[in-house]
């Protein structure tokens, strides 16, 4: 509970500090990490709780994101019509994806999870009047109304903060009720789950389902994080990014997903940009994939996972 | 309680299960007896549901349950436990028995109420697992407990499901003599208040609980009846009895 504080203090307060030494650009920055936090986090309700390893999230983050760009081809820019579309996009996406992966298990869903959200890239990909390959610029972030305005960094990012908050709060009920735990019987032994009288299909559509919602939603605040939506996030790497987020972070940890995301994001920034590497941060990917690799070896449970006291 | 009317199983060209005809009364201990191979495993899972049966009718109290889920069986009161111990082993003895409460009791599609808060059910989870035998271990991850003493959790999550009638498949196999002793008894405790399909290969304990017994050999019913009719019966001597009860 003191970390949990220590680490909302320091959210809360972390604009105001790169205000006050004029480095405006890491508001934005941490704005990022807190959307991919998001996303990941709903990731990790599938893979880390449910053990559905969805190799297919950007299909619903990406999904998300563009509803909010041809909304605002089209005029419509209103945060109270476009994020719940957003939402209910990707959840109907999660549950039409869902209903067909979740007959298959193992590497076949992996497989077919990944093609879902190849044909949903292809699908984005192919509509001209959306900026086809090129993905659309939105003129502006959508609106809340009331007079407030998006476009400051500082209320983007103080909204995005309360956005994720609340998605956690749910997540943190949802998975210490009833439902939480039938999803992770399923994940220990979906045989006996379903001995015991569990209708174990039902339970794990609603959980991805659930899952791919969320999702939307952070694809939503990426679009207007970006003032642009394209297909790249919509495509696998995309996946696996934040699949990497997860299992960084701790799969199945409750912390895991906003861990992962934040460190991954942070290394990416520290080796890409970097002075310390001079002409070698083009291949920032290395060191990353070095510290990636130093993770799985010898934190298996992931950061917030060897940071945790009880073992689960 | 439970017949089975012709069921069989096909595997490819393989007949696992073939024409069964069975029939398990309310209140008595059946035992299913026979060989490695034979299919007994095959037939308690088409009677769960968790095998579909290529042919003939599985009915339970008068519901025809042939097509059912195997979920919708648990709450006709249809449970089994499984041959290769099958329990959350990385859950606690109390969270095992909790979860398999809460699938009987009330909707688990509940977002927002914590279980921890729920005190009925893990009192209930308390009481199968003295009844189990498991009182003293409720706090211990369900991974570190003897082998004896996950059978025994298993068969207390079969319990916690409320059945009519379990399906208890090899609750001995891989027991010490001890653990077996203390099986028997488990089971002729429980027996008081549901119906047993027992399948097993100790015979001490099939005729110490048996009240009736069939003979399953090659996938086909070849006996049927109280122990001292099959214990004296020359083809289930030759077939089966005749090497177990020697060695």
């Amino acid at each position: 509970m003191k970390k949990l504080v220590a680490v909302a203090v320091l959210v809360c307060l972390f604009p105001l500090a790169m205000q006050a030494i004029d480095q405006g650009f890491y508001i934005s920055f941490a704005t990022r990490i807190l959307i991919y936090a998001m996303a990941a986090a709903s990731l990790n309700l599938v893979l880390g709780y449910g053990g559905m390893v969805s190799f297919g999230h950007a299909a619903f983050f990406g999904a998300g994101a563009y509803i909010v760009g041809i909304l605002a081809v089209e005029g419509i820019t209103s945060v109270w019509i476009v994020w719940p579309a957003a939402i209910a996009v990707a959840a109907l996406a999660a549950l039409v994806i869902g209903a067909i992966s979740l007959r298959t298990r193992g590497v076949y869903f992996i497989m077919i999870t990944l093609a879902f959200a190849q044909m949903t890239y292809y699908i984005f990909v192919s509509m001209k009047a959306y900026g086809g390959d090129d993905g659309l610029p939105l003129p502006a972030r959508s609106t809340p109304g009331f007079g407030v305005s998006l476009s400051n960094d500082f209320v983007w990012y103080y909204l995005v903060l309360a956005l994720l908050a609340a998605v956690l709060y749910l997540l943190h009920r949802l998975v210490h009720a009833r439902f939480g735990r039938v999803i992770e019987a399923i994940r220990e032994n979906e045989t006996r789950a379903t001995a015991i009288g569990y209708p174990v299909y039902r339970y794990k559509l609603v959980c991805f389902v659930i899952s791919g919602a969320i999702a939307g939603l952070a694809g939503a605040l990426i679009a207007n994080q970006t003032s642009y939506v394209g297909p790249a996030l919509l495509h696998w790497v995309q996946s696996g990014t934040l699949m990497v987020m997860v299992i960084l972070g701790g799969v199945g940890r409750f912390w895991g997903g906003p861990v992962g995301a934040a460190v991954l994001l942070s290394l990416e920034e520290l080796f890409s940009g970097s002075p310390l590497l001079g002409p070698f941060a083009l291949h920032w990917q290395l060191p990353v994939g070095a510290i990636l690799l130093a993770v799985v070896l010898f934190a298996p449970r992931g950061i917030a996972g060897a940071f945790a006291k009880k073992p689960q | 309680m439970l017949s089975l009317r012709n069921l069989s199983k096909r595997f490819g060209g393989v007949v696992a299960v073939d024409r069964v005809n069975l029939d398990v009364a309310p209140g008595e201990v059946h035992a299913l007896i026979g060989p490695n191979g034979a299919g007994k495993t095959t037939l308690v899972s088409q009677i769960s549901g968790s095998l579909s049966s290529d042919e003939g009718r599985i009915s339970f109290q008068g519901h025809d349950v042939t097509k059912s889920k195997p979920y919708e069986r648990v709450r006709l009161g249809l449970a089994r436990s499984h041959q290769i111990t099958s329990i959350f082993r990385r859950f606690s003895v109390l969270d095992n028995l909790a979860l398999a409460v809460q699938a009987r009791s009330g909707s688990s599609f509940s977002f927002w109420r914590p279980v921890a808060a729920e005190r009925a059910l893990f009192d209930e989870a308390r009481g199968l697992a003295a009844r189990v035998g498991l009182a003293e271990k409720v706090e211990a991850v369900a991974s570190t407990l003897a082998h004896g003493e996950q059978r025994a959790l298993e068969v207390g999550l079969t319990l916690a499901t409320l059945p009519r009638l379990v399906l208890l498949d090899e609750p001995m196999a891989g027991m010490g003599p001890e653990e077996s002793q203390r099986m028997i008894a488990l089971i002729g405790r429980i027996r008081a208040g549901v119906t047993v399909l027992l399948v097993e290969h100790d015979m001490d304990a099939v005729f110490r609980l048996a009240d009736r017994i069939t003979v399953l050999v090659n996938g086909r019913v070849i006996a049927s009846g109280k122990p001292e009719a099959i214990r004296a019966d020359p083809q289930v001597r030759r077939a089966y009895l005749g090497d177990v009860l020697a060695a």
